[in-house]
């Protein structure tokens, strides 16, 4: 299947700083992907550069196979940049006007009906309306432009729980007919828990995590059991620890497996081994930076070269 | 046609609560051969959930041979997970009706009555497993 994304040891450098550094990753075609890291991490920089917003300083970034910006492209890419920036003077009705002119495909009925479905005055000025219509505006101007990979750069941040909640279904209804590959950042673990397939980690500016939700589920597991350090020698079966917790007689350990489905029984009977969510799983990547390796890069040679 | 929930308390695959939910509407009647069930937009609309989640839900219960996609139109129940004994659910339904309000008159409260029908049943249930009446 083909990228939509990929980018090969992508970077970009602000002055002496490494915003993104050696990026390698590679997103497909029909998946719904979570940006996932700390502020800092690089995860506007990596959006920005997937647009064509902005040049790589390294390496090379393709969407659909070609540059992004270039203009066999650029219809495909839909973008909403953070706290989704609109023109302040214009209303709906005049962005979506705005839309047609500068589109060469661009359905004007189907992003006002949808506005018009969600209650939201076309015919004021944006500034007017509520912050959560206002990312409703944003996301229907992305949307009517039918893109093949839509970038969100944290489009519910400020967002209270319900806007939250109802810009999430209106991307999920405006993406499910059409296959639009999605990468979204967001700091809202428990909202992309329900709506990404794919994870895309960053930490530092540097790719920490890589792959499909289920896939990365199934291959980590928490085990409990008694005290217990590396001194002790590898447990059976984990290929790396990602976190630790001790207390005097208990060890809690957050582990990858080397096996995909690890079977019952496994490692041995001392350990009480129990399922994790994503949450758990980006949440101790995230506290130890250097923790594991990738578990999509190392295949990732194999995965390009099969596409 | 069926409205799914997500349970949020339960730590389980989203999918599998959207198999679960359309094995039990199968199993009560509530959904019967030839029903339709939610289109994937409306059911990743409605919930915020990926639609692929949805799909993947589908395809198991197609799969199994409960459902099947039609494709352009949408997904069909196949049939049904309602034994013959759903028919006599209304006759026992009557039944129960009538010896519950017996219980109240013979001043039995709400939870006497739970306490009751709960000890009745494992010993019942386990004379006839005990003679291998229950399969």
């Amino acid at each position: 299947m083909t990228a939509a994304l990929e980018a090969t040891g992508l970077g970009r450098r602000y002055g002496k700083h490494w915003a993104l550094k050696d990026c390698t990753l590679h997103l497909p075609a029909g998946r719904i992907a979570a940006l996932v890291g700390p502020n800092g991490a690089g995860k506007s920089t990596l959006l920005h550069l997937a647009v064509g917003l902005l040049g790589p300083s390294s390496g090379t970034v393709s969407v659909f196979g070609a540059t992004p910006g270039d203009p066999k492209v650029r219809g495909d890419v839909g973008f909403v940049a953070q706290d989704t920036p609109l023109y302040p003077d214009f209303s709906a009705t005049e962005l979506a006007t705005l839309g047609t002119k500068l589109n060469r495909r661009f359905d004007r009925a189907l992003m006002l009906e949808r506005l018009n479905g969600l209650n939201v005055a076309v015919d004021r000025p944006v500034p007017a309306l509520s912050g959560g219509q206002r990312a409703q505006v944003a996301l229907a101007l992305a949307l009517a432009k039918r893109p093949r990979l839509l970038l969100l750069d944290e489009p519910v941040a400020s967002l209270d729980p319900l806007a939250r909640r109802e810009f999430l279904q209106a991307l999920m209804g405006g993406v499910a007919d059409e296959g639009t590959t999605i990468l979204l950042s967001s700091h809202l673990l428990g909202d992309l828990e329900r709506v990404c397939d794919y994870l895309v980690l960053l930490q530092a500016g540097r790719v920490q995590v890589l792959g499909g939700v289920d896939e990365l589920v199934a291959q980590h597991r928490l085990l409990t059991g008694p005290l217990w350090t590396r001194d002790a020698g590898s447990i059976n079966g984990v290929a790396a620890v990602v976190r630790q917790s001790h207390t005097e007689r208990q060890t809690t350990l957050l582990v990858r497996t080397d096996d995909s489905a690890p079977a019952p029984g496994w490692p041995d009977p001392q350990w009480t081994v129990s399922d994790v969510s994503l949450e758990d799983i980006i949440l101790a990547y995230l506290a130890d930076a250097g923790a594991g390796t990738l578990p999509g890069p190392r295949n990732l040679h194999r995965v390009g070269g099969s596409a | 046609m069926i409205e799914f929930h997500l349970d949020g308390h339960t730590k389980g695959a989203t999918y599998l609560q959207l198999v679960q939910q359309v094995r039990q509407a199968l199993r009560t009647g509530l959904l019967t051969p030839g029903d339709q069930l939610p289109k994937v937009r409306e059911v990743s609309e409605s919930l915020a959930i990926n639609p692929n989640t949805v799909l993947k839900a589908y395809r198991q219960l197609e799969i199994e041979g409960l459902v099947e996609g039609r494709p352009g139109v949408g997904t069909f129940v196949r049939r049904t997970l309602a034994g013959p004994a759903l028919a006599n659910h209304a006759a026992l339904r009557r039944d129960l009706e009538a010896w519950l309000r017996k219980a109240r008159k013979a001043g039995l409260e709400r939870e006497d009555v739970v306490a009751l029908v709960e000890t009745t049943m494992r010993a019942t249930f386990q004379d006839d497993a005990a003679k291998g009446e229950i399969a």
